[in-house]
């Protein structure tokens, strides 16, 4: 088929969509045998993604099947898939022989105590750059857009002299304070999604006589589900994960997260791999249920921030 | 200035304390810090004592006569010059694939997107195990098919793309943007340009690239940004080795301030790297002014 011989294409009436609709299939249709081609490009779909999700899928079989090994029968090859015996008790020896269980409550009061910081600051700035009218709003926005690119590196020595400064180290308080202040992305995203929300009925509450904190609490959160959520789960995601933060503040064993525990650990038992494999297991688990949980929402989110941002 | 009224003075007031979570944070945690990071610079401060000025000599040190800081660069842009390229045609391509109506993408949609959003000390933990060479399962499966073992960490050639194959690992985080940006294109789009007598790749050319430039970009400077953060993984791996072939620009920082506690040499290398960010950030959205097209998105659904 050439373009070239019809130029009436372009200047020729754009025709309705169900004429043009019509048009594409009677042209696809002049292609030989186009279910067989159809047929296939979905063979060769399957095909490429299977293999490449089995090559993805491998490393989640290794660990777990690695976690339920006996030290001996990590170094048997050909690699016994399904350990024989399955041995549970590596799960509770990486209990008896580290502090995991204070690890695992001490991440999950940095993680619950951080999504909640970062959902207060980030809604309440969101709140004034989507909906209060003040002088300079545009040029914060603008500086708070420009500050997503700054990376936390150039920033973790003056902040960490400042810290130790005021006598923080080995304390929660430089990893959580910061967390009330409202990050670049979550107030971005927030607001966002604030401005896709209708005026209307605060416009009507407003009229009410309700205050402005009441309105912005019973009208504008509970609509604005899907951008909590969103920013809970990538908060979620975070503060579990977070290591550096942690690794220079922390120096008491007894406050480490689980990032630092079993990076120690890595390197107490470093040729322990079952044992190893099975505390990784453990702090993955968390994050994978919450994925499995809000794969949803997750999915939303990155979309939203990478594709509208 | 401009006389408000009382109503509009009580909207000022409220508006800049509504912003004040943002307002105060920015400036205690970051351009504060960005300034403080930058008169350190200037220092040779250690932590203790007095703060001894020094000028620029941490800066000429650096650029002239601090292997460590161009061993960090070159093991830092070799990396992104490996992973962002493959990690581009890989996401978009796993994305264009995915982008089909057909059973079954959903699960694979998961099973792909499964590994980018875990990270951290466990999943590195998980890879160190993986590239082991005696015992590992990256060089049993090349065993399968007759490949020689790969000292993957023990080597200094292999030890980078050791961990671009792991970060690649999480390429179903891009995929899963790309998708988003496919599914935004217009499907008018592409019956017009089928009516037209378009085949795959000029549908690709003139029609997928075009509308997804801006998601291409935006995924391009993030992956760029963040390749100067890449830590944890080298931290727990390798810390840097064999012989500096893995010293991230990231963990040269961390050492320097951390382990040393050349808090000022520290300070003009995380300014170097502000200035790298601002740099690369301004010469990648000139450059994409060629290739990037906007006008499309006013008319996509939200």
């Amino acid at each position: 088929m050439k373009t070239a011989e019809r130029p009436d294409a372009l200047v020729a009436p754009v025709p309705r969509k169900s004429m043009r609709r019509r048009l594409a299939r009677s042209l696809i249709a002049t292609t030989p045998s186009p279910r067989r081609a159809a047929r296939t490009k979905a063979v060769i779909t399957y095909v490429v993604l299977g293999i490449g999700a089995v090559f993805l899928l491998i490393p989640f079989a290794w660990l777990l099947s690695t976690s339920l090994k006996s030290q001996q029968q990590v170094f048997v090859f050909p690699i016994q898939w399904i350990p024989h015996p399955i041995v549970w008790s590596n799960y509770s020896q990486v209990f008896q022989t580290s502090p995991f269980a204070r690890y695992l409550i001490n991440t999950c009061i940095l993680t619950v105590v951080g999504v909640i910081g970062s959902l207060t600051g980030s809604s309440i700035a969101a709140y004034a750059f989507a909906r209060i009218r003040f002088r300079g709003r545009g040029a914060m926005f603008a500086v708070m857009v420009a500050t997503l690119m700054v990376p936390p590196w150039t920033v973790i020595i003056p902040t960490y002299i400042f810290f130790g400064k005021i006598g923080w180290l080995n304390t929660y308080l430089p990893i959580l304070v910061p967390a009330f202040f409202a990050t670049p992305f979550n107030t971005f995203l927030m607001r966002q999604f604030f401005l896709t929300v209708p005026v209307e009925m605060e416009e009507a509450a407003k009229v009410d006589g309700a205050p402005r904190w009441r309105i912005f609490l019973t009208v504008l959160l509970p609509l604005a589900k899907p951008a909590i959520i969103m920013v809970s789960i990538f908060g979620f995601f975070y503060y579990w994960n977070d290591f550096l933060l942690p690794l220079i503040y922390l120096q008491s064993g007894s406050l480490y997260p689980i990032s630092v525990g079993v990076a120690n650990y890595a390197s107490s038992q470093s040729q322990n791999y079952p044992l190893l494999m099975a505390a990784s297991m453990i702090s993955l688990i968390p994050p994978l249920a919450m994925f499995f949980g809000f794969q949803r929402w997750l999915i939303q989110g990155v979309v939203v921030s990478g594709v509208k941002g | 200035m401009a006389k408000l009224s009382k109503l509009e003075r009580r909207e000022e007031i409220a508006g800049y304390l509504w912003v004040s979570p943002w307002l105060i944070g920015f400036l205690i945690f970051t351009a504060l810090p960005l300034l403080a990071s930058l008169l350190l610079g200037l220092t040779d401060w250690n932590g203790v004592g007095a703060l001894h000025w020094v000028g620029l000599a941490n800066y000429r040190k650096i650029f002239t006569a601090d292997p460590l800081f161009w061993q960090s660069m070159k093991v830092t842009g070799i990396f992104a010059v490996l992973y962002l390229p493959l990690s581009l045609v890989l996401g978009f391509g796993l994305a264009m694939l995915m982008n089909q109506p057909l059973k079954g993408m959903r699960l694979l949609r998961t099973i792909y997107y499964v590994p980018s959003v875990l990270s951290g000390v466990a999943v590195s933990v998980l890879w160190a195990f993986i590239f082991n060479r005696d015992y590992g399962v990256l060089d049993w499966l090349l065993g399968l098919v007759h490949v020689p073992a790969v000292p993957w960490l023990t080597s200094s050639f292999w030890v980078v793309p050791a961990l671009v194959v792991m970060q690649l690992w999480g390429v179903g985080g891009s995929m899963i943007i790309y998708l988003g940006g496919l599914q935004s294109v217009p499907t008018e789009l592409y019956e017009a340009a089928t009516v037209d007598g378009a085949g795959w790749w000029r549908r690709l050319l003139t029609v997928t690239l075009p509308m997804t430039s801006p998601t291409i970009l935006f995924n391009l400077i993030l992956g760029l940004i963040g390749t100067f953060q890449v830590f944890t993984q080298a931290y727990i791996i390798t810390q840097g080795g064999p012989n500096y072939a893995s010293l991230f620009y990231a963990l040269n920082i961390y050492n320097t301030a951390f382990q040393d506690l050349r808090l000022g040499y520290a300070s003009a290398l995380a300014t170097i790297l502000f200035a790298i960010t601002v740099i690369v950030s301004a010469a990648v959205f000139r450059w994409s002014r060629a290739w990037v097209y906007y006008a499309g998105r006013k008319e996509t659904p939200a």
